[in-house]
């Protein structure tokens, strides 16, 4: 249980940084806290306390193994996040080489 | 051979080939993402043609052969042939209108990667029948629009891109959390499987929680009213083709299909569900309008009032009612037609003037008679006057207001109509009647192939009321039938299975 309000409240953290810092590298760093807290909390549903790795062995009798299927999910989940990441920072770096900041009360051409 | 995968694969492929080929040869890349676009306007045609005449009207395809729930299956029943039918006649026609309209930037190549990679997106999200690659491809489709919003690369774009990506990836989060929150409880990701699973397990907490969860998620990526921030900036400041594909079909898809999909098939429809939808819908008929009827920038008010008919499909589709489904998609096909006019006519415009501000426009129906013309078809369209097809729908969604006792509702979506109208009277006269501004009398018409993708969806305006008749109707009525008769997916999915 403790684990799962740990996750809560990296999500918390993650969505506080996104809604509140005016810096778009803090904001694109909550973005990447808040996707890491879904992740955990994916592979949290798939913990069982005690369980082995869900490899498969002759000779070996498996009582008791952690779900694999999430573990296989936020694998491309972690992709996925690497690829708007990725995008991000390069919009980031393009927005600074345009208004010279990164400040996002003093990025605002876009208005009505 | 099975038709179904050819969906993602035809636009994976073509994107592949047009990033690896494309910065070598010029024309490679018009050709291919032209022909690949075609073969998927026929391909769906043809496949909601096949789909008809089959008993109980679903088709399942097994990747990979391994059977479902262990394997990954697409699902194709009548609600998702329609909406490829829709997706891909405005994907079509965007790509012929863009051969033209993209010369006017560089690297014309990445920009049919990212359309095509949007494509298969979209097409994935439509044809998939497992809720984790629901999730994949809608991050395929949204990274894409990402990229595309900022593919002008002015400082505008850059930020309006931030904003879009920002608020996407947050809604995607959301998304993932509510399957997260599914998948703990049902232990299956299928969505048939799934849906059985809720339904002999009985009700339980979570599953309000993740209902919020995905109107979160999905709402923000159909632009809802509260979560509708980021559609203003995002949408005039991709070129226009993005403009037109974003409004026209990537809102719809991601958001109402998804949304409509999971909450009638899989979690199976509330009537609390049903009444935050509803006025939702409602909220943003009425806040669009009124944000869209004192906008200048032609291409922002248009986004305006893409929030504003999303809630005609919502509002419609939010009803529950047969007659409520039906009008909700019949005007989700006619705002992807006609919105998707309207971007490409402020395309053509800014292509021609190479502005997008009303105030500086005028008279140009002497310079411009075709794009005026389809013009003022799409907004009559938009409008909801009578020849044309946005009425019918419109009538239809009022109707069954009324009919669900709903009075309230039905007068805002009258409201809101006439507000509508109110808007485009501004824009015809600003841009097409009046005196012809001085600056614009060297403004030709643009070229035959932007002309001709224009003609042909004016044309569709005028033929798609027909769908609210018989025989047409069926193909609506079958599809508003798969969301009415929710309950039954599971079981059709089951029945094609084996």
């Amino acid at each position: 249980m403790t684990a799962y309000l740990l996750c809560l409240v990296l999500f918390s953290i993650g969505l506080y940084c996104i809604l509140r810092k005016r810096n778009l590298i803090k904001i694109i760093i909550g973005i990447g806290i808040v996707e890491y807290a879904v992740n955990l909390f994916f592979i949290l549903v798939g913990y069982r306390t005690g369980g082995r790795s869900p490899i498969f062995a002759r000779d070996q009798v498996i009582t008791n193994m952690v779900d694999p299927l999430p573990q296989a999910l936020v694998l491309t989940s972690i992709v996925i996040g690497l690829a708007v990441t990725a995008l991000l920072v390069a919009i980031a770096i393009r927005i600074y080489e345009k208004y010279g900041t990164f400040d996002i009360t003093k990025i605002n051409k876009l208005k009505g | 051979m099975n038709i179904i995968p050819l969906f993602v694969i035809i636009p994976l492929a073509a994107a592949f080939l047009i990033s690896f080929a494309g910065r070598f040869a010029k024309r490679i890349p018009d050709i291919l993402g032209n022909s690949a676009c075609f073969a998927l306007l026929f391909l769906s045609i043809y496949m909601a043609n096949a789909l008809y005449k089959i008993p109980g009207h679903i088709l399942v395809y097994k990747v990979g052969g391994w059977i479902p729930p262990i394997g990954i299956s697409m699902v194709v029943d009548s609600l998702t042939a329609f909406m490829l039918v829709t997706v891909n006649l405005v994907a079509f026609m965007i790509a012929v209108f863009s051969i033209e309209y993209m010369t006017k930037y560089t690297d014309k190549w990445k920009f049919y990667t990212l359309f095509m990679l949007m494509i298969a997106g979209i097409n994935g999200v439509t044809i998939t029948g497992d809720l984790f690659n629901l999730f994949v491809f809608l991050e395929i489709a949204s990274i894409s629009s990402y990229a595309l919003v900022a593919f002008g690369t002015e400082s505008e774009e850059m930020e309006a891109s931030f904003k879009y990506a920002v608020m996407g990836s947050v809604a995607s989060s959301f998304i993932l959390l509510g399957i997260a929150f599914l998948y703990s409880w049902t232990s299956t990701l299928n969505m048939a499987d799934m849906a059985s699973v809720l339904a002999e397990k009985g009700y339980t907490r979570t599953l309000p929680f993740v209902s919020v969860l995905f109107l979160m998620g999905f709402g923000l990526k159909a632009a809802l009213v509260p979560f509708h921030g980021w559609l203003p900036d995002a949408h005039p400041s991709a070129p226009a083709p993005i403009s037109a594909m974003l409004s026209g079909v990537l809102i719809k898809v991601l958001g109402v299909y998804a949304l409509s999909r999971i909450f009638y098939n899989v979690l199976g429809m509330d009537s609390r569900i049903l009444s935050i939808l509803i006025f939702l819908g409602a909220l943003s008929m009425l806040v669009g309008v009124f944000l869209a009827i004192g906008q200048w920038d032609l291409k922002r008010l248009l986004a305006y009032h893409s929030i504003s008919q999303i809630g005609y499909v919502i509002l419609g589709i939010g009803l529950g009612t047969p007659l409520g489904i039906f009008g909700g998609l019949f005007h989700l096909f006619n705002h992807s037609i006609f919105k998707s006019l309207l971007f490409l006519n402020s395309g053509a415009i800014d292509y021609s003037i190479g502005t997008r501000n009303l105030q500086e426009m005028g008279g140009l129906r002497a310079r411009m008679p075709v794009t005026a013309a389809t013009n003022l078809i799409a907004s009559m369209s938009i409008a909801g006057i009578p020849p044309f097809n946005g009425f019918f729908s419109k009538l239809i969604i009022i109707l069954a207001c009324v009919q669900a006792h709903h009075a309230g509702y039905a007068f805002i979506a009258v409201i809101g109509s006439i507000l509508t109208l109110a808007s485009f009277m501004k824009v015809q006269r600003y841009a097409f009647f009046g005196v012809l501004n001085k600056k614009w009398e060297a403004a030709k018409e643009v070229p035959v192939g932007m002309l001709a993708s224009m003609i042909v969806l004016g044309l569709v305006c005028i033929v798609a009321g027909l769908f609210a008749l018989p025989p047409f109707s069926a193909f609506l009525t079958n599809a508003a039938n798969v969301l009415v008769n929710g309950k039954d997916y599971a079981a059709l999915v089951w029945g094609a299975v084996k």
